[in-house]
């Protein structure tokens, strides 16, 4: 292989005058936290939401949550995002369209957004199933001791639901990390977003790439390691053994 | 037929299952082996085929140690019939594709052929008008009936049957029994782990009994059900046979 | 709203969107899920195998590609895969890959991951007296596998296989970061040479969600139709 290594190109300066390389990439990697984090807000809020509704004992509150979902999930992300980024302000009327068009760092807004409703048509499934799981019995000694749907939910339903599905969760907000590397496409200069422009710049291709692969390693980790700690924190003894 | 010498087990470093077990099969005899339930006596007739490991002793099938690493397991195995507690017949195949399967692919029978011999045994156990259905189309004696037919399909030289009824409601105990009676009077050789002992008076020529492990007897029929020499022996016979 | 709305840049453009473009999505799409359940079956398979180096190796493989985003995978194969073809040919420079080489070869080795980790589910989801029964009949381990083991593995698992298939067909959309024109890849080409990016987008996302709906409504009478018959 003719290639020239150079694992010194990390400390070089690189290009905008702001620092050195590793700058570059560790400015994509806090971007690609804040976004993912943001998203992840979006999509556990819409997302506990639109799960809950499929989960009613009402057909039209179940039939907005389906389309929903098959809204979000049948389209790919990156089509997603281009809607939101591309298509919306067009189709707005005009002042609002051009507010939109003006807005500083719109695509952060938008990435945050799109991938957020994206996931969340994924978090509401997963609510779902684990609303569905529980014993029909829970339900039924929650309405028999006099609950309301509403409080048999938040007292009752989901806090047992939302430990059942942690660990689906916790891949999910896996997930969200990864897609928010589709937002390179929009010019979000996230992690992929600055290896890739790094490449661009100084030719080191695999260096660059290397870096951000490390980089999203760590964050794996950590991530994982965090939900175990939290996991462990909310099991309840005896009855789900944290697997 | 089958000689076993001294063979021990451990599952885990303080877990024995088997203890020094010694004993044997000849030519056409049939062997019936009981006692409480972990007492090792599925363990031991799985080892006999080596479908379970053990650590120490040996065991050899005519005249074939299954322990030396040159013996050829697989060519082994197609020669011994083994039946299992949950029939475990293949649930993607036809009754008669789960009769031809090994016949084809291990004995390398013609497909003809290898339909030929199972149509006639399951016209044999009585299920020859089944032979399209699946697996789990059949009742629980029907599905055994079949799994006995497909180790015969085999011209197998001995027979294992690991609790062959235990998994069967009552009513369906006898379809299957009858089969392994009739199997006997041909002079088939049988090694039985079971606790029918309306079936181990019939047909057994000697009754093994093991508890914790070890073979702690090991007679004759007659002796057997006429005065077992150990207390154990004695308490499990008078539990099993009190109603 | 759509009252400047230009319809026929789309029907002008049908030709070039599904000639070329949905050819290579949808080609891309099959090709990669036949390879990738292949490749991802033999990774479960070594992963079971009980050989311990080999379990971990196949194991480190899948935690590793299952932590990266797809994006910076396609990158990477993007530029290493002209080095691995000189590597292997021994040509004096980086051979030159093709677009659909380059993606093919991207998909496979990513879906592979996902893949096995279904097959894996899949084979242990099946109860340990088959492969003993298997055995007991005098089947070797890959006679085992091949007749008992994975035709069950594969087909209670098929839903969720074809589920995959179906993120996996939305997924060849990212080819669009190194200007593969897939399907949304000729959608922007267009759409930018007319300054139609609004109809292009929008013709595309109606595209991907009809298929994707039809799709995962076939799966689903699938699931429901395997149910009744186990």
């Amino acid at each position: 292989m003719n290639y020239h290594w150079n694992w010194h190109i990390f400390f070089e300066p690189n290009p905008t005058g702001a620092g050195t390389y590793l700058d570059m990439l560790l400015s994509g990697l806090w971007l690609t936290i804040a976004t993912s984090l943001c998203a992840w807000i979006i999509a556990l809020i819409t997302g506990s939401m639109i799960g809950v509704m499929r989960t009613l004992p009402s057909k039209p509150a179940n039939l907005i949550g389906f389309a929903y979902v098959e809204f979000f999930r049948n389209m790919p992300l990156l089509v997603q995002i281009f809607l939101w980024f591309f298509v919306l302000p067009e189709l707005l009327p005009n002042a609002w369209g051009l507010w939109l068009k003006q807005l500083p760092h719109a695509p952060f807004y938008t990435a945050a957004i799109g991938i957020g409703l994206f996931m969340s048509a994924r978090v509401a499934e997963q609510l779902r199933a684990g609303i569905t799981s529980l014993p029909r019995g829970q339900k039924q000694a929650a309405t028999a001791l006099g609950l309301t749907t509403t409080q048999s939910y938040i007292y009752v339903l989901l806090p047992i639901a939302y430990r059942i599905i942690l660990p689906p969760l916790t891949s999910e907000f896996l997930n969200t990390i990864k897609n928010t590397a589709v937002a390179i496409t929009i010019g979000l200069l996230e992690l992929t977003g600055q290896a890739r422009s790094m490449q661009e710049f100084s030719f080191q291709v695999f260096e660059a790439f290397t870096a951000a692969t490390v980089m999203y390693l760590a964050i794996n980790i950590v991530v994982v390691v965090a939900m175990r700690l939290i996991e462990r924190r909310v099991a309840i003894p005896g009855y789900i053994s944290g697997k | 037929m089958i000689e076993i010498s001294h063979v021990s087990k451990w599952y885990t470093p303080i877990f024995q299952a088997l203890k020094d077990c010694t004993t044997s099969v000849a030519k056409g005899e049939v062997v019936v082996v009981c006692g409480p339930s972990g007492s090792g006596k599925s363990t031991l007739i799985k080892c006999v085929n080596a479908l379970e490991p053990f650590q120490e002793g040996s065991i050899s099938i005519d005249g074939i140690q299954i322990n030396d690493r040159k013996t050829n397991l697989p060519k082994l195995r197609a020669r011994v019939g083994m039946v299992f507690q949950h029939f475990e017949l293949f649930p993607h195949l036809r009754i008669i594709d789960n009769l031809c399967l090994a016949q084809e692919k291990v004995l390398g029978r013609k497909h003809d052929e290898a339909v030929g011999k199972a149509m006639k045994l399951l016209e044999r156990v009585g299920l020859k008008d089944h032979a399209q259905k699946f697996p789990a189309e059949l009742s629980g004696g029907q599905q055994q009936r079949v799994a006995i037919a497909r180790a015969l399909a085999m011209d197998p030289i001995a027979m294992l049957f690991d609790e062959p009824t235990s998994a069967l409601d009552p009513e369906m105990i006898s379809e299957v029994l009858d089969v392994m009676v009739d199997l006997a009077r041909e002079g088939m050789t049988m090694m039985v782990v079971t606790h029918e002992m309306g079936f181990a008076r019939k047909v057994a020529h000697r009754v093994i009994f093991m508890d914790k492990g070890e073979i702690v007897e090991d007679a004759p029929k007659q002796d057997f059900f006429g005065k077992p020499r150990s207390d154990r022996a004695q308490k499990f016979l008078s539990k099993i046979l009190s109603h | 709203m759509f009252a400047n709305f230009d319809f026929d840049v789309i029907r002008r453009a049908l030709p070039y969107l599904f000639l070329d473009g949905m050819t290579f999505t949808l080609t891309l799409t099959a090709l990669s899920a036949v390879g990738g359940i292949t490749l991802g079956t033999l990774i479960a398979l070594m992963r079971l195998s009980g050989f311990r180096l080999l379990g971990r190796i196949a194991g480190l493989y899948v935690d590793f590609i299952r932590s990266l985003p797809l994006v910076l995978v396609i990158f990477w194969f993007y530029f290493l895969v002209p080095y691995i073809g000189q590597w292997l040919t021994g040509s004096p420079r980086p051979i030159k890959v093709g677009a659909f080489a380059s993606s093919l070869i991207t998909f496979i080795m990513f879906e592979a991951a996902y893949f096995s980790e279904i097959m894996r589910a899949g084979i242990q989801s099946i109860s340990r007296g088959q492969p003993a029964a298997a055995q007991a009949l005098g089947l070797t381990y890959s006679q085992t596998m091949r007749y008992v083991v994975l035709p069950q593995a594969f087909r209670n698992m098929l839903p969720v296989l074809l589920t995959q298939t179906i993120v996996l067909f939305q997924d060849t959309s990212l080819v669009y970061v190194v200007s593969i024109p897939d399907f949304l890849g000729a959608a922007s080409i267009v759409g930018q040479r007319d300054g139609r990016l609004v109809e292009m987008y929008l013709f595309a996302a109606l595209v991907y969600f009809v298929i994707s709906c039809v799709a995962s409504f076939g799966v689903r009478r699938l699931q429901t139709r395997i149910a009744i018959v186990r």
